[in-house]
């Protein structure tokens, strides 16, 4: 076994396998709900300076500082109520890590709410499900009840002298209501659609009101942060990229699994140690894609040397997004793989603004038919500036989500593409043969 | 005042303001399609993309605050890319077709991919096929070439108060309906017509008539209702085809009414191009000599006292003074304007306008509505009120019941009892009323019909004036008119001063003291006809030629010059965009053809003396297109007597308020609808 593979006693989700058992008795053994009232009473700024120093970055995806975003909640509640929000709404293909902590440790997520809440000053919490996480919801609010029968939540939650509140919002099952502004307007009950930023919810959220939107394991991780102290927590990992982190790993492996692993483990490590290797052996990977399906894939050489952190990922052109590992042998089409999470954006794209609405069609379809054998040379260079023109050109994130798969393949795959495509047909050889073109602006460079 | 740096030129912009309209300050054009200045701000199109320094992306300059030190560029190739990039994803679904389609000429996408988007298509796949939408009798759909904008989206929840225009689907799929295609209800429908980039949305009643580049354009106003909206005419061939909107801020913004907009396909039916005279009880055509000949022959056989005349709905201020003129030389008092016996108190201005102003509006910080229906009465008054509650949230009060006016309002009572409780200070609402500082009361035509509606007027200015409410700076008291022609003839002093004959007109009338009628332009008079010989002198084939003896046919607000008054005293010019039909003639032109045939020798004036006479007339007049002058205040005590009464909004029949859009088949087709969605009980 590797030396540092993080230490049982380091582990934060204790009951990640349901070993232990996920009622609040059980978390209680657990040392859940332990010194809330303590924590909590040693106020906003402890905790905010505790969070910092722990160096915990959102496990949402996009890797933003929480201390820094819980400071940017105003100091002082004005006419307006402040509001946690969790993200629940755990859609990413590839990801299952929330689930795990809605099912078997929810009272760490109910814990941390009550103390983000304090430290936000929301009285108010929704937790925004999707609606396909229908048995894990009612677990929630099984848990939730548990929670209100010991007075750990409600008026004077956990005898700590704040109010609070927790409700479960359903989603309908849209991938973009993960986005954390289409998120604020489904639960106002409006289309799920993203809102222009600025101004952030931290000022203007749910409601017009400040609000504060964390990513599930982002708040679950909290309660043990401030217990153990935020240096522990920074003391594993990298510097910046610090603390533990669950990984789901799935694809062609021999067991995909939940794992909680430190931050910076290698890929090859997860992949051999924790999900039984690569069916067909570590020779037989082809691709990985580390975080979620909106990050750029990554080939086997890139893989055998990885490690799995914000930074270095970035380094190599991708990102770990939610630490959805999903690994591709070489028995699968890469293309038709790739082709099919286009298929998945377009289906997904809300529709509001315009690069995305019709970029991800139209990257589908290019895909499509490279998949049938269909497509032409120039196709390719065609897909490339689709994807571009997507990117950063859309309101939300969703842009770059769509069109980074693409990017990453034809990034490391060009080769593969090209295999599948043929040449132009000779009858469209004409392209020196200006047809229905204005003369005069053949000129121009850019006719 | 904070500095930007766009393109490198420093400028000042104002607090508040965003990096599109700081852009448009430094004279820099941004394209857009989804913004527009008087909705909200969407930022879907991604057509404004500029590139901000210090940020990897470009940014959407539309949504983006503009702060202290910023650094725009709007001609670099990040820009120029993003642009054409954003321009290829618009037209990669939108259909070749704009060889047929009606919004060429004056198409944004079509604009726009000029100057900014490539001239090559790279998209070969299918394109998207998106099923018509029904959205009523006036909005022609084309939905493939939708852009998405959701400008009309935006239009009907925002400023017309009907949520009923919405996307359904999501992504490629997303497509903009109504609520399960109904029609649209809402008297301002068509505005989306006009706010439509592109040919999604196009006139239905102008389908494929004429090219824009083919039509003459004339600045005018409307007539309609009382509002006094612009509007731009547009003719071919002295047909009028369609009327648009023009921009004007105090008034109208950049909105119309649907009556506004197409009633003009009544200004071509139903005319009246030749004189009719009524022989063996039958309208048979005639000529001008022999229906002149007769008409004064009826003249010389009555006496002066026997001869009444009355005004209609849409007469300009030209006309009635010569009508007025021509009346003194028949020495007759009897002439009226009113179709109904409402209180007017004609001594100052100020009593019969709308003083607080349209644009004034905006500044209130309560709204009493007193026996009125703005929305039906004054369609973009009511939007204007809409926006003001939408913005302030303030509140609104009502006297009456006038059903739904797209906004919350709280019914106060529904009698003369409860505006006496109000003046008296008997009543919470008083207080509140009290309380506030600049607050509007609105008086419409069915609380003066009143009996008194005298007392109405009188003790609500009173207790204004008693208690500040009416001072140098604020004047709330409002007067709500109907018609085009009602305050321009009231300032020209049509009706008599006389307060004990105030209502002798309509009392003569039903008691047939007169021999001889003369309606100028007059359909919504309503009275019992006995002997009178009726002269109906007007444009349309409508209720007051119906009655007639004699018709003289003349022309239509589209076909003559002319001054109006709107209800807040503002005179504005109705321009002429072509020419009477058939041997019809101006109203003015007619009166001093019979005067010449009943051989008065006097000197007759032509239209030029008229307008400088009545710019003389008009009490308080500024300028034209300025609201009057103040004047001013008096507290006068004039008494008068309370009747206990219910106060009943009176229903207009929206749709068919004058000749015009009575014989508008569009008009008649709206009416159908929203007499079919009533009967069906779907509302409400």
């Amino acid at each position: 076994m590797r030396k540092n593979m993080l230490k049982k006693e380091n582990r934060i989700f204790k009951n990640l396998y349901n070993e232990f058992g996920w009622d609040i008795e059980n978390s209680l053994k657990r040392d859940d709900w332990k010194n809330t009232k303590d924590l909590i009473n040693k106020g906003r700024e402890w905790i905010i300076n505790e969070v910092k120093t722990s160096e915990l970055r959102g496990r949402g995806g996009a890797g933003f500082s929480t201390g820094l975003k819980w400071s940017f909640a105003p100091k002082e509640v004005g006419s307006r109520p402040h509001y946690l929000v969790i993200n629940a709404d755990e859609s990413e293909p590839g990801t299952c890590k929330d689930r795990d902590i809605l099912r078997f440790e929810p009272q760490k997520l109910i814990e941390g709410c009550l103390i983000a809440g304090y430290t936000v000053n929301a009285h108010v919490c929704y937790i925004y499900i999707r609606g396909e996480y229908l048995n894990e919801g009612k677990r929630l609010q099984e848990a939730i009840d548990q929670a209100y029968a010991k007075n750990f939540l409600g008026k004077n939650a956990c005898g700590s002298g704040w109010d609070f509140d927790i409700h479960i919002h359903y989603g309908a099952g849209a991938y973009i209501c993960g986005e954390e502004t289409a998120l604020l307007e489904s639960i106002e009950g409006n289309k799920g659609q993203p809102r222009l930023k600025p101004p952030f919810p931290a000022l203007v959220g749910l409601y017009g009101c400040p609000t504060i939107v964390n990513n599930v394991e982002t708040v679950a991780v909290v309660p043990t942060i401030l217990r153990r102290g935020g240096k522990w927590f920074a003391s594993i990992g990298r510097p910046k990229n610090t603390g533990t982190k669950i990984f789901c790993i799935s694809g062609n492996v021999n067991a995909p699994c939940n794992v909680e692993e430190e931050m910076g483990v290698p890929l090859k490590d997860l992949i051999e140690k924790h999900a039984g290797g690569v069916v067909g052996g570590w020779d037989n990977l082809q691709a990985v894609i580390p975080g979620g399906s909106s990050m750029p894939l990554l080939p086997k050489k890139v893989c055998d040397t990885l490690t799995m952190d914000f930074d270095t990922l970035i380094e190599n052109k991708s990102g770990l997004g939610t630490a959805g590992i999903v690994v591709i042998n070489k028995d699968q089409d890469i293309v038709e793989c790739m082709a099919r999470i286009a298929r998945f954006y377009k289906h997904e794209s809300c529709g509001q603004c315009t690069p995305c609405r019709e970029g991800s069609g139209w990257m589908w379809r290019i895909l499509d038919r490279v998949v049938k054998r269909k497509a032409t040379f120039s196709d390719i260079d065609l897909l490339s500036d689709v994807t571009k023109q997507i990117e950063g050109h859309t309101i939300c994130a969703f842009g770059e989500g769509s069109a980074w798969p693409v990017q990453g393949l034809l990034r490391h795959f060009r080769k593969e593409v090209e295999s599948r495509c043929r040449e132009e047909p000779l009858i469209k050889k004409k392209l020196n043969n200006p047809y229905l073109v204005d003369q005069h602006l053949l000129e121009n460079k850019n006719a | 005042m904070p500095k930007i740096t766009i393109n490198g030129k420093e400028i000042e912009f104002e607090k508040g303001m965003t990096v599109l309209q700081a852009c448009e300050l430094a004279d820099v054009e941004i394209p857009r399609f989804c913004y527009h200045e008087k909705l909200s701000i969407a930022g879907n199109c991604r057509m404004c993309l500029v590139e901000m320094e210090k940020s990897p992306k470009p940014i959407a300059s539309c949504a983006m605050p503009a702060v202290e030190g910023m650094k725009i560029k709007t001609n670099s190739t990040l820009v120029e890319k993003a642009r054409k990039g954003v321009m290829e994803f618009l037209l990669a679904n939108h259909p070749l077709d704009c060889p047929v389609c009606d919004q060429g000429g004056e198409c944004d996408l079509q604009d726009q991919s000029m100057y900014y988007g490539v001239d090559k298509s790279r998209f070969i796949e299918n394109k998207r096929d998106v099923k018509e939408k029904y959205m009523g009798p006036l909005i022609k759909t084309q939905m493939t070439r939708c852009i998405h904008c959701t400008r009309c989206v935006r239009f009907a929840t925002e400023v017309a108060g009907v949520p009923e225009i919405g996307a359904i689907g999501r992504g490629e799929n997303m497509e903009i309906t109504t609520y399960l295609e109904k029609s649209m209800e809402s008297e301002l429908s068509a505005n989306v017509i006009d706010l439509c980039p592109v040919g999604a949305l196009t006139s239905k009643p102008y389908a494929f008539e004429a090219r824009p580049w083919e039509l003459k354009k004339t600045e005018s106003v409307d007539v309609m209702d009382a509002v006094g909206s612009n509007i731009r005419v547009d003719t071919y061939n002295w047909e009028v085809k369609r009327i648009l909107p023009r921009l004007n801020n105090e008034i109208n913004e950049e909105w119309i009414s649907d009556k506004t907009r197409y009633s003009c396909d009544g200004l071509l039916k139903q005319r009246l191009d030749v004189p009719y005279i009524k022989k063996n009880n039958r309208l048979q055509k005639s000529s001008w000599d022999e229906a002149l000949n007769l008409l004064v022959d009826k003249i010389n056989s009555v006496q002066p006292n026997e001869i009444a005349g009355h005004i209609g709905d849409m007469i300009n201020m030209e006309n009635a003074l010569s009508f007025k003129n021509f009346f003194k030389l028949l020495k007759s008092e009897n002439l009226e304007f009113r179709e109904k016996n409402f209180y007017i108190n004609s001594d100052e201005k100020m009593n019969y306008i709308f003083n607080s102003s349209i644009a004034g509006i905006e500044d209130t910080d309560l709204i009493l509505l007193v026996g009125t229906n703005p929305r039906h009465e004054a369609s973009i008054l009511n939007a204007r009120i809409r926006k003001t509650f939408v913005q302030k949230k303030i509140p609104i009060f009502s006297i009456g019941n006038p059903g739904d006016l797209t906004y919350e309002y709280k019914i106060i009572g529904d009698s003369t009892e409860d505006i006496k409780k109000i003046v008296n200070k008997e009543n919470d609402f008083s207080q509140k009323l009290l309380s506030v500082k600049k607050p509007i009361i609105i008086i419409g035509e069915s609380a003066l019909e009143l009996k008194s509606g005298g007392y109405i007027f009188e003790e609500f200015k009173k207790f204004l004036i008693k208690n500040n409410l009416i001072n140098e700076n604020w004047n709330g008291l409002n007067i709500l008119a109907q018609n085009a022609s009602t305050v321009g003839l009231l300032d020209l002093k049509i009706i008599k001063d006389k307060k004990e004959k105030f209502s002798s007109f309509f009392d003569d009338l039903k008691n047939g003291k007169f021999k001889l009628l003369y309606l100028l332009g007059s359909d919504n008079l309503e009275f019992k006809k006995n002997d009178e010989f009726v002269v109906y002198q007007g444009s349309h084939g409508d209720r007051g030629a119906e009655i007639a003896d004699l018709i003289l046919p003349s022309a239509t607000y589209t076909e003559q010059n002319g001054l109006y008054e709107n209800l807040e005293g503002r005179i504005q010019e109705c321009k002429k965009a072509s020419y009477p039909i058939g041997e019809a003639s101006e109203d003015w032109k007619i009166f001093n053809r019979i005067i010449k045939k009943l051989n008065l020798k006097v000197k007759t004036l032509n239209f030029d003396d008229l307008r400088k006479e009545v710019l003389k007339t008009v009490p308080n007049f500024s300028k034209i297109n300025e609201i009057p002058k103040k004047s001013p205040i008096k507290t006068n005590n004039i008494e008068t007597i309370f009747y206990n009464e219910k106060i009943f909004v009176r229903e207009l029949d929206y749709y068919y308020t004058n000749s015009i859009s009575r014989s508008s088949k569009t008009m008649s087709e709206c009416r159908q609808i929203r007499q079919k969605i009533k009967k069906n009980g779907t509302n409400n």
